[in-house]
């Protein structure tokens, strides 16, 4: 089937991005660790609508772009900071919320 | 005037309440005359509604409850906003009306440590809310609650404002009435639940109680005799009254000698009696005895007094023993002259008190072995004390002969199923019950206005007489008194349809109970 | 009874100021109010505004009394006896034998006779509705008859004078004005008192009057003898209001819920009311007489009232509220008449209280030395006459007597006042009197002329008075009173000499002997001494308004004409609402008799002052008794004396047992009670309360409920410690649990789905 390679292609960009998120260190690895997911998921949105014959498939994944954009942005001023206040970006010395 | 039929009541009742929110929302910053202003003028609109209500009182019906509103209020417990007038509740009305600007009048001046204006003047508002809620609530609940928020504004009165021992005496009326309160709230559920159906409605309670057991009902009675009891207050209920008059300020004894009082009486009158008059018969020779108690020993009282206030505070014992005597009686007369005693007590023992107030400001003290020569230092004040006392011990002509002699009068004669005998020596007893009152009260006038004045030569200021604010808030109620004395028929002619209505739902009858229910528990209860 | 109904007619047109009587009530009260606001500011100080009001209402009542006459007058022409009002009409034996007492029946036959005709004049009654309760109408409203237009004159008439006097004696009185204005509500509280229409109206002008009297006895309130005098008034007399209260409702009751006096009279004659009702309503009344009245033992204020202005004593407590006792009594009739079975000759409660009054009073006369207190004494002796007569069933007798006495003992009050007014105003005749006959001469002769007329010498208004009442005991041999009373005669007679004795005592301290006081004093001017000698007039004249049968004129002993019984005739109510009272017989015998103890009085104290006159001369001091008299020399003399000075020990009794006895252990052992009983078990519920509140704080509330709550907060916080060590702050192990959490929820998710 068509679909089913489109998925098997998104659940493998998800596992790598899931990887990427809770096994590096690096901040900005692990951001784009979490475009990879996001990506997946529009992948998955896209084969979906086009599978069903909708555009709302299409609409979702625009939108998960665009979000996904700000998220960046935000995301990388977020470690920029983090970098002027501590001189690395290792998300492991990163605990001021510890309980 | 369809607006103030459906609408009087409510706004007379809410108006103070929304007054002492405005008096309290005033900034410190814009003057103490304004809070003055604001409470008078809020105290006067509401006693404008009341005039205009009593100009359109139809009083060929007193009987008829007038300008009633009947509304839904908390459903849950099928307890309904249901207020109205009559006869009897429209004299009680006014009074309170009538007091409390004379008391905003009478501080203008001077208000008592600590002073704080604001807050004394919102007291009094809430107070007069209290107060009207429960003369016009025909509901339980409503009636039970508007009891209630009296209580309060009261007790900071006292608290506050009082003099030495202010915390005991504030304190001990606070849990006195309490406890009333208890039994009381006890006694309407317990109304609630026996009647059939479920109501707390007092028009609707005589009829739906009659299947109720005539030991349930005077158990029911019983509760609401103490309940009430303690605020008229009857002996032995009474110790809370001497404490809480003397302690407190001015206008406080005012508003308690004048209405507070005759919220419990008022209470007999309205709900106890009307809704449970078999268990009234079997209790009244108990509240006789009570009132006949309280008449000889509170004048006992008041000769063993040292301090003027706390003399007139204990003459209150004595005179509510003559309202509760015409109260016992069941009689259509003796509640009459119970009512006019009840209004004829709040404005001559109001005055009294103001005048001890004004006493006290000039002297600093009200020890009467210190005082003397009031007349000579002031008059106008000297004579006004003794129209006053005049008035209370009776003098007729004045207003307080009519609560007084008719109540002797009644008991001579009360309602079938009493025995005669019995109310006869209370007669006797109440009658030599006026000869101690001119007794105290003569003492009183001769030892705090006759004589030298004893005012001079301890550096003392000089006396001034009677002040305007003193002399405005004065006029009214010694005018009553005297119109009233004159011509009661002003009183009678309200109450009278009103209170034989009240008693109509059994009793009054020479023949016997007119009610066949009453009739057969009495003959029952002979039969054992 | 045709007579009555056309008579019944006639009263539709009595005069207009019958009719209309409340006016001469209304008038004074007006006044009151005027002085009261406007006194002070008007020239002379507001006594102008009284003495007009009190002199239109003198003319007012003086029209009343001509229109009653004719009222009268008109009722016997319609009746039909066209002869003369004084003819025995043919009516008068059938109205007469109605009589429901069977006790005064064996002199019927006789008197009746010598009754005038019984035409029933009705009173002339107007009244409008006071107020309504419990369906009774109670009314206010006036009911003239002979008795209140009698009562108005005379009231109105002293009022008057006494106004004028005291422009005079009470001069420059800092409380002028309102002397003034008590004065005219006093005569507006009495002149509502004799017409009122009911007794609730008697109830109140009745204690109206009374704090008059309070007021005006307190008059000089600064001293205090005078505030307690004052005081003391009011309580005695609130003791009997207490009877009055009672016996107003015994009779309210009784008569069917009415207040109306004409009813309750009428209902008593008929006998609808229980005589043991009439019987326990009378005593309770006579209660009351005994203290508005001054009758033993409700006496003792009267003579301390003296302590009030002299003019004040003359009006108020010799002239007309002293004798609203005796008007209560005149009024209700009826109630007294078959409640306490007058006709019935045994000794009943009002007889005896008047008697024993009579002489009680008139003893304790004797041991005065203030002119005011011998004179008050002797208003309570001569009260007791009256209040006697009318226990032995001589209306017309007591009524006459109140109306004679009134003004000679008005005259004797004023002229005490006029003789204290030029000696310092003192009152002692023993210290600062004396000799003064010479200086104040017309003082003198209406003091001698007013006391002729009370000891009863003839022809003076108290001779023939006191002479009705002596024959109207019916104890004296063919006189034929409503009853037969002998000891009634003896004490009467008793108390004539008594009063001839004492009053002879003040004539001589006062106005004979040398002058002992340290003033100069001087005969008073016109405003004092012109009431003096007009009272003067009516004490020689008043007594010629009621001559016996056959004196001074045609007819016999049976038959009245001219000026004889004009005052019976005039005054004396005719008609359902009067009990039948049975007119005695004068005798000349009696007259005589009872005038010769009268002056053997006389004779016996003007002997003793001979005596001392002798002694004082010899030794050349100003005596006023003798040293070695009787009292000194007998102990049984001495120890009565004794117990004159004490007063029968009644103010010993009153103020050191009763009052201080209430006042003192009663009301402190009540307040004590109070205090330590009610009001201790009040606190120690409260302290009972806070004890067992710590109890249950430190026990339960602090151990077990707080624990519990304690226990509670513990574990949460113990768990929340263990749980602490998960929140490492690191992202990454959360998004792992995040996942995990997900991957083990997804695979559950799985299993159940696929179950």
């Amino acid at each position: 089937m068509l679909l089913n390679q489109f998925l098997l292609l998104a659940a493998a960009l998800f596992c790598i991005g899931v990887y990427g998120v809770l096994a590096r260190r690096n901040a900005v690895l692990v951001l784009m660790s979490v475009e990879l997911i996001l990506n997946a998921v529009n992948i998955n949105f896209v084969a979906f609508g086009a599978f069903n014959r909708t555009v709302a498939g299409e609409v979702f994944g625009l939108f998960v772009i665009a979000v996904a954009a700000a998220e960046v942005g935000v995301g990388l001023a977020m470690v920029l900071l983090l970098y002027r206040n501590r001189k690395s970006i290792d998300l492991t010395e990163v605990d001021l919320m510890k309980g | 005037m369809d607006f103030l039929e459906t609408w009087g009541i409510s706004i007379a009742v809410f108006v103070p309440v929304i007054g002492a929110l405005v008096v309290m929302l005033i900034p410190k910053s814009w003057g103490e005359d304004l809070y003055k202003q604001v409470a008078l003028a809020v105290s006067l609109v509401s006693g404008g509604f009341g005039i205009a209500m009593l100009v359109n009182f139809n009083f060929d019906d007193t009987g008829r409850l007038q300008y009633l509103v009947d509304k839904k209020w908390i459903e849950a417990i099928s307890s309904r906003y249901i207020v109205g007038l009559d006869g009897i509740s429209l004299p009680l009305f006014l009074l309170t009306l009538l007091i409390v600007p004379l008391c905003i009048i009478y501080s203008w001046n001077h208000f008592p440590e600590p002073h704080n204006p604001k807050a004394l003047l919102a007291l009094i508002l809430l107070l007069e809310t209290g107060m009207l809620g429960s003369f016009v609530a025909q509901d339980l609940i409503l009636f039970f609650v508007f009891f209630e928020v009296v209580l309060l504004p009261m007790f900071f009165m006292i608290a506050v404002w009082g003099g030495e021992k202010r915390q005991y005496a504030s304190l001990k009326f606070f849990l006195f009435t309490l406890f009333g309160s208890a039994l009381m709230i006890l006694s309407f559920l317990a109304m609630f639940f026996l009647a059939d159906p479920h109501t707390f409605d007092m028009r609707a309670l005589p009829t739906a109680l009659q299947g109720v057991a005539l030991s349930t009902q005077v158990l029911i009675f019983l509760g609401m005799l103490i309940g009430l009891g303690i605020k008229v207050p009857m002996f032995p209920f009474h110790t809370w009254l001497p404490d809480a008059h003397t302690q407190a300020p001015t206008v406080g004894s005012v508003i308690l000698a004048a209405v507070l009082l005759k919220l419990g009486t008022y209470g007999f009158v309205r709900i106890a009696i009307p809704i449970l008059p078999a268990a009234a018969v079997k209790v009244a020779p108990l509240i006789g005895v009570l009132a006949v108690i309280g008449i000889i020993y509170g004048a006992l009282g008041c000769l063993a007094q040292t301090d003027m206030k706390r003399l007139i505070a204990f003459s209150s014992v004595a005179h509510m023993g003559f309202v509760m005597l015409g109260i016992s009686t069941l009689t259509q007369f003796g509640i009459n002259a119970a009512i006019f005693g009840m209004v004829a007590h709040g404005l001559i023992t109001g005055m009294l008190f103001f005048i001890a107030g004004s006493v006290k400001e000039r002297y600093h003290t009200l020890e009467i072995s210190k005082l003397g020569g009031l007349l000579l230092d002031a008059p106008k004040m000297g004579w006004l004390l003794g129209l006053c006392v005049m008035a209370s011990l009776g003098l007729p002509g004045l207003a307080g002969f009519w609560g007084e002699f008719p109540a002797i009068l009644s008991s001579y004669s009360p309602a079938h199923g009493l025995n005669v005998e019995l109310y006869r020596i209370f007669m006797v007893i109440s009658a030599l019950g006026t000869v101690l009152a001119a007794g105290y009260l003569l003492w009183l006038l001769q030892r705090v206005a006759f004589g030298p004045s004893k005012s001079h030569g301890d550096g003392h200021e000089q006396i001034h007489d009677m002040h305007v604010s003193e002399g405005l808030a004065w006029a009214p109620l010694i005018a009553l008194i005297v119109a009233l004395g004159v011509y009661p028929g002003i009183m009678f002619k309200s109450t009278d349809a009103a209170v034989a209505k009240s008693l109509a739902a059994c009793l009054v009858d020479d023949k016997g109970p007119t009610c066949p229910e009453l009739a057969d528990m009495l003959h029952a209860e002979r039969g054992k | 009874m045709n007579a009555l109904l056309l008579a019944n007619e006639t009263a539709a047109s009595a005069g207009w100021m019958l009719r209309n009587a409340w006016i001469i009530p209304f008038i004074p009260a007006m006044s009151f109010l005027l002085i009261l606001l406007i006194g002070k500011r008007t020239p002379g100080k507001g006594h102008w505004i009284g003495i007009a009001a009190v002199s239109a209402a003198f003319v007012l009542s003086a029209i009343a009394g001509v229109q009653w006459i004719q009222h009268v007058n008109d009722a016997h022409h319609a009746s039909g006896s066209e002869e003369q009002a004084l003819s025995v009409g043919g009516g008068t034996l059938a109205a007469k034998t109605e009589s429901p007492t069977a006790g005064a029946a064996p002199a019927e036959g006789e008197s009746a006779a010598a009754e005038e005709e019984h035409v029933a004049v009705a009173p002339v009654r107007n009244s409008v509705t006071w107020y309504e309760n419990e369906g009774t109408n109670v009314k206010v409203g006036t009911l003239v008859d002979g008795l209140s237009v009698m009562m108005l004159v005379v009231v109105t008439l002293i009022s008057l004078l006494v106004h004028i006097y005291s422009t005079d004696y009470v001069h420059g009185d800092r409380r002028y004005t309102h002397y003034f204005a008590f004065l005219s509500l006093f005569t507006a509280s009495m002149l509502t008192l004799v017409i009122a229409e009911n007794t609730l109206m008697l109830l109140c002008a009745w204690e109206l009057v009374g704090v008059c009297s309070f007021a005006l006895i307190g008059h000089w309130w600064e001293e205090q003898p005078n505030s307690d005098a004052a005081l003391k008034a009011f309580l005695t007399n609130r003791v009997g209001d207490m009877g009055l209260i009672i016996g107003v409702t015994i009779l309210y009751f009784a008569a069917g819920k009415s207040f109306d006096i004409v009813k309750i009279n009428e209902m008593a004659n008929s006998g609808e009311i229980r005589q043991f009702l009439l019987l326990v309503a009378s005593c309770c009344l006579i209660a009351a007489v005994a203290s508005k009245s001054g009758q033993f033992i409700l006496h003792t204020w009267l003579p301390d009232a003296m302590a009030g202005p002299t003019p004040v004593s003359a009006l108020i407590h010799a002239a007309t509220m002293v004798v609203a006792g005796v008007f209560m009594v005149a009024r209700l009739y009826s109630v007294f008449f078959h409640g306490l079975t007058i006709p019935g000759s045994s000794i009943n409660l009002l007889a005896l209280v008047g008697a024993v009054t009579l002489i009680g009073g008139a003893l304790l006369a004797f041991v005065q030395n203030d002119i005011k207190k011998v004179l008050a004494y002797s208003t309570i002796s001569q009260l007791g006459y009256m209040v006697m007569a009318l226990g032995v069933g001589a209306w017309t007798a007591a009524v006459f007597h109140l109306f004679t006495h009134a003004f000679f003992k008005a005259c004797l009050f004023l002229g005490a006042g006029s003789v204290s007014h030029a000696c310092h105003h003192s009152f002692d005749m023993k210290a600062e009197m004396g000799g003064l006959r010479k200086i104040m001469p017309r003082t003198f002769w209406t003091f001698v002329i007013a006391t002729g007329a009370l000891i009863g010498i003839f022809p003076l208004a108290g001779f023939w008075s006191k002479d009705e009442i002596l024959a109207g005991t019916g104890g004296w041999p063919d006189t034929h009173g409503t009853g037969t009373y002998y000891a009634m005669l003896i004490m009467g007679m008793l108390g004539a000499a008594l009063t001839a004795a004492y009053m002879t005592r003040v004539i001589y301290l006062t106005f004979f002997g040398q002058y002992r006081g340290h003033s100069h004093p001087h005969e008073n001017g016109p405003r004092i001494t012109i009431p003096l000698i007009i009272l003067a007039v009516f004490a020689v004249g008043a007594g010629f308004l009621n001559l016996p049968p056959g004196v001074f004129g045609a007819g016999d002993a049976h038959h009245p004409t001219g000026w004889q019984e004009r005052f019976g005739h005039y005054v004396e109510p005719v008609g359902k609402y009067f009990p039948d009272v049975v007119h005695a017989t004068p005798s000349y015998l009696l007259a005589i008799v009872s005038s010769a103890i009268g002056l053997a009085g006389v004779a016996a104290a003007y002997a003793y002052y001979r005596k001392v006159e002798t002694r004082s001369r010899a030794e050349g001091r100003k005596l006023t008794e003798l040293p070695d008299g009787i009292t000194t020399r007998s102990k049984p003399a001495k120890a009565f004396h004794t117990l004159l000075v004490n007063k029968y020990y009644l103010d010993h009794l009153y103020n050191n047992v009763i009052v201080a006895g209430i006042k003192g252990p009663i009301a402190r052992a009540a307040y004590w009670f109070n205090q330590h009983g009610i009001d201790a078990s009040v606190n120690a519920v409260g302290k009972g309360s806070v004890i067992g509140g710590k109890f249950l704080y430190t026990y339960f509330d602090q151990k077990v409920v707080d624990g519990a709550v304690n226990a509670s907060g513990t574990l949460s916080s113990g768990v929340g410690e263990e749980l602490r060590h998960i929140q490492t702050g690191k992202v990454q192990q959360y998004a792992l649990l995040l996942f995990g959490g997900t991957t083990v929820l997804a695979g559950i998710f799985l299993i159940l789905l696929t179950t």
